[in-house]
């Protein structure tokens, strides 16, 4: 045997370490700049209801999530049936955003679909999002009785997710 | 029911390719002839499964058939016909039947054409080769399935990604995968010298014409890829050092290498553990980039949708794979060194320093596609490495490269003369740096880099061009010559063509990016463009805003410009198509950007290029892969097939 000719091989084993460490990562996952302050106000008209207006400061006092969607959202019928499931159990209330959309558009996505949101509004030209620092759809806040961000799921709200993290913090966030 | 044959054609794949790898092995171990005997028919097989598979699923496509789940993520009824044909491997599990079919024509083609190989060789080569089938077919049947069928059939499509609709996809896959696959078969043959235990100017002969077909596959797919990037998305780059151009990029670094390896190693016997160690290499750099394209580890433009349990396999694959033979190279490479000497200055010196510059290129570029997965395993945070990095780091590596070429075609083997070189080369040095000097103030703007790539670039040509010459005064018959050499002359030119390309864009290119409403007009670079319309134009499955964009020069209108912005009606993204004005010196470019409401009139982002010899980048590529065929085809691979095939009928069954 050829301790030299072993070298390649070394080598190539700390590669594989990396890499399968790398598996368990996700590299879209970026810190957003906005955990940890104050989510962005807004006032939007109401998708069901658009004479009505909804704001941010409507929630202060109470634990809530803000999901974007939008009907031409692939990624966001993968998490559709999850919010559903999560909006039986009446943890918290969920805002929906809908992002970038006509309103036919969504209404009918939701009549379809199902609507798992407390209420929608409308985000038609995208302000909202931009100042939520939103990079696609979907993309979930979880906001505090402080109107504080404290968390942000970037993409589908994964089952795992959900019990793993957000659960949790929605549970400490309560108390 | 035909996608079911075609499931079961895989499934059937998987155990002839089982049988072939286990037989393969141990018959050549144990000497069986009847084993090895099964090699040929047995990857020809393979090749019937595979492909059949391949049409079952096109047929699939071709009938809309939705309740295939892959064919509803990927195709539309709307789709033009053509597209339902690229579709194919437009996703992640077409794509890899396609790079399964690709496999089983490398190895149809070696059962084919390998009549002068002993058949313990053959039936080694095929049996790694089914090995590494078996792989793949596994990842398929567990992960990775296109023939599933869904319980609901939806109504229509999901549709191909628009991006991807282009007659790019049509070639540039197939073309890519040919070459990513082709890595296999030098590696095959590497493993079976390993498990031989006998590597010799023989085994490179055999495999040096392999090696080089699967590298021109590779060179014709990056350029391809490279030019439909240039097109496609308006943004006028050809090179984005994306993950996934690398995973390319890097199998064709130590590709290059390893051709050069195997002359040395077939003319003079020398460099043998590292030719075989650049095939293994460069085989695992196309696992590795697969790994990296289809487990989602890295972030690229390229994505494909991850499963994290796809990952696991690939890695556990690829550990498999270049585990074991990494340790068989360190169990068996003692036994394979030997080989004559050669003093410092000789022709084996100078293609050693490329490869090791070649290699360490490659190296630098697969640390920077490794570094932000690196820094993220270790907690450092995240980060990307881009360009600057790439472009800092490979530039330097390369520009030497260039230079110790045009030595290393000219001195002689074994032993040459530092005096005897200088006396040949130095005019063609003195004028390349005279006129690579030059050249930039020609061409406007005096700068270093500019004129040291353009002073490489003459040296590689005119040195080329003296030694034809040489070559042609010193054998009057020039038919003598072996067309491999005039492949190897052709592809150094390619370099130098492509090199051109590279440093004029680099240091010439002007663009903007402007606002212009219907009659506006913008000058770039002597060009005027001006916006004379915009039109609605609906496609067979999106609908367009057509600019009309005058391009003038010196107040004469020379063609119109028709840029697009498309919808697709599938997805919200607006795809943007070019339009490009090309000649041999420069390409003018115009895409059309968003339509902008913020003023009065309507108007639009306009972003218009002007790129000095473009082209000359594809046109490189192309003559490198032009040379590359020459040198495969030399008669000399032939001959000797001939020779032992006499051989063989001489001697009594």
């Amino acid at each position: 045997m050829n301790r030299k000719a072993l070298i390649p091989l070394g080598i190539f084993a700390v590669l594989v370490v990396f890499l399968a460490i790398g598996l368990t990562r996700d590299p879209h996952e970026i810190p957003s700049p906005f955990i940890g302050k104050p989510a962005p106000a807004f006032t939007a008209p109401q998708l069901q209801t658009p004479e009505q207006t909804f704001s941010g400061k409507d929630m202060l006092g109470k634990v809530w999530i803000l999901n974007t969607w939008a009907s031409w959202c692939v990624a966001c019928r993968q998490e559709h049936p999850i919010l559903m499931e999560f909006a039986k159990t009446k943890t918290i209330p969920v805002i929906g955003l809908d992002y970038k959309d006509q309103n036919t558009e969504g209404l009918k996505w939701l009549a379809r679909y199902g609507d798992p949101y407390d209420l929608s509004i409308t985000d038609q030209d995208g302000r909202i999002g931009i100042d939520f620092g939103v990079y696609g759809v979907p993309e979930s806040f979880l906001i505090d009785k402080m109107g504080i961000i404290r968390y942000k799921q970037i993409g589908p709200v994964t089952e795992e997710a959900l019990r793993d993290k957000i659960l949790p913090m929605v549970r400490e966030l309560q108390k | 029911m035909i996608p079911e044959i075609g499931h079961f054609s895989l499934i059937l794949a998987l155990f002839v390719a089982l049988a072939l790898g286990t037989l393969g092995v141990i018959g050549g171990q144990q000497g069986r002839a009847d084993w090895m005997a099964l090699a040929r028919p047995g990857a020809q097989a393979l090749w019937f499964l595979a492909s059949l598979s391949f049409v079952c699923l096109t047929y699939a496509f071709f009938t809309n058939d939705f309740s295939v789940s892959y064919v509803a993520q990927h195709s539309n009824s709307k789709l033009p016909d053509i597209y339902r044909i690229a579709g194919v491997w437009g996703g992640h599990e077409g794509s890899l039947l396609l790079w399964l079919v690709m496999l089983c024509s490398w190895m149809m083609a070696i059962s084919l054409f390998s009549r002068q190989l002993p058949d313990v060789m053959v039936s080694r080569v095929l049996a790694v080769m089914s090995l590494v089938a078996v792989g793949f077919l596994l990842f398929m049947l567990i992960t990775s399935n296109p023939f599933l069928r869904l319980s609901e059939i939806p109504p229509d499509g999901r549709d191909l990604n628009p991006l991807l609709q282009d007659p790019g996809l049509v070639f540039h896959p197939p073309m890519l995968y040919m070459g990513y696959v082709g890595m296999a078969v030098p590696f095959a043959f590497s493993i079976a010298a390993l498990l031989n235990g006998r590597l010799d100017a023989a085994w490179a002969r055999w495999t040096r014409p392999w090696a080089t077909a699967a590298w021109i596959c590779l060179t014709i797919g990056i350029a391809m890829g490279s030019w439909w990037a240039y097109y496609e998305l308006g943004w006028g780059g050809w090179w984005f050092w994306d993950p996934v151009e690398n995973a390319s990029f890097l199998p064709w670094l130590v590709g290059t290498a390893l051709m050069h390896s195997l002359a040395v190693t077939e003319k003079r016997g020398l460099f043998r553990s590292w030719t075989i160690m650049l095939s293994i290499i460069g085989f695992s750099l196309s696992l590795l980039g697969t790994f990296l394209v289809r487990s989602g580890v890295l972030t690229s433009v390229h994505a494909f949708a991850t499963d994290p349990k796809r990952g696991v396999f690939i890695l556990l694959f690829l550990s498999a794979v270049v585990g074991g033979s990494l340790t068989l190279f360190a169990m068996r490479s003692g036994k394979v060194r030997a080989g004559g000497a050669f003093t410092v200055v000789s022709r084996e010196t100078f293609l050693l320093i490329n490869n090791v510059l070649l290699t360490t290129a490659a190296a630098a570029v697969l640390l920077g596609t490794l570094y932000p997965l690196i820094v993220d395993a270790l907690n450092l945070g995240k980060l990307s490495v881009g360009p600057p990095y790439f472009n800092s780091v490979f530039a330097p590596i390369m520009l030497p490269v260039l230079f110790f070429m045009v030595v290393g075609s000219y001195a002689r083997w074994k032993n040459d003369s530092v005096a005897e070189l200088s006396k040949k080369l130095r005019p063609v040095a003195i004028v390349s740096v005279l006129l690579g000097c030059a050249a930039p103030l020609l061409a406007g703007a005096w700068s270093w880099l500019v004129a040291l790539s353009l002073t490489l670039v003459f040296w590689i040509v005119l040195s080329s061009l003296q030694q034809i010459y040489r070559q042609l005064k010193d054998s009057p018959n020039w038919k003598a010559i072996p067309i491999s050499y005039w492949g190897m002359q052709v592809a150094h030119i390619g370099i130098a063509v492509c090199v051109v390309g590279i440093t004029m864009v680099k240091g010439y290119e002007t663009e903007k990016d402007v606002r212009m409403a219907i009659g506006d007009t913008v000058e770039v670079a002597g060009y005027t463009f001006k916006l004379t319309g915009i039109s609605e134009v609906p496609g067979p499955n999106y609908n367009a805003d057509r600019g009309i964009v005058e391009l003038i020069k010196n107040g004469k209108v020379l063609r119109t410009l028709q840029p697009e912005k498309r919808t697709y009606f599938s997805s919200t993204m607006p795809m943007t198509e070019t339009a490009i004005d090309s000649n041999l010196v420069r390409d003018v470019y115009v895409a059309l950007g968003e339509r902008l409401t913020d003023g009065t009139s309507p108007a639009w982002a306009m972003r218009v290029y002007h790129k000095p010899f473009v082209t000359w980048i594809w046109g490189g590529c192309l003559l490198m892969a032009l040379g590359g065929a020459m040198a495969a085809l030399d008669r000399r691979y032939r001959r000797k097939a001939m020779a032992s095939k006499a051989v063989s009928q001489g001697v009594p069954a």
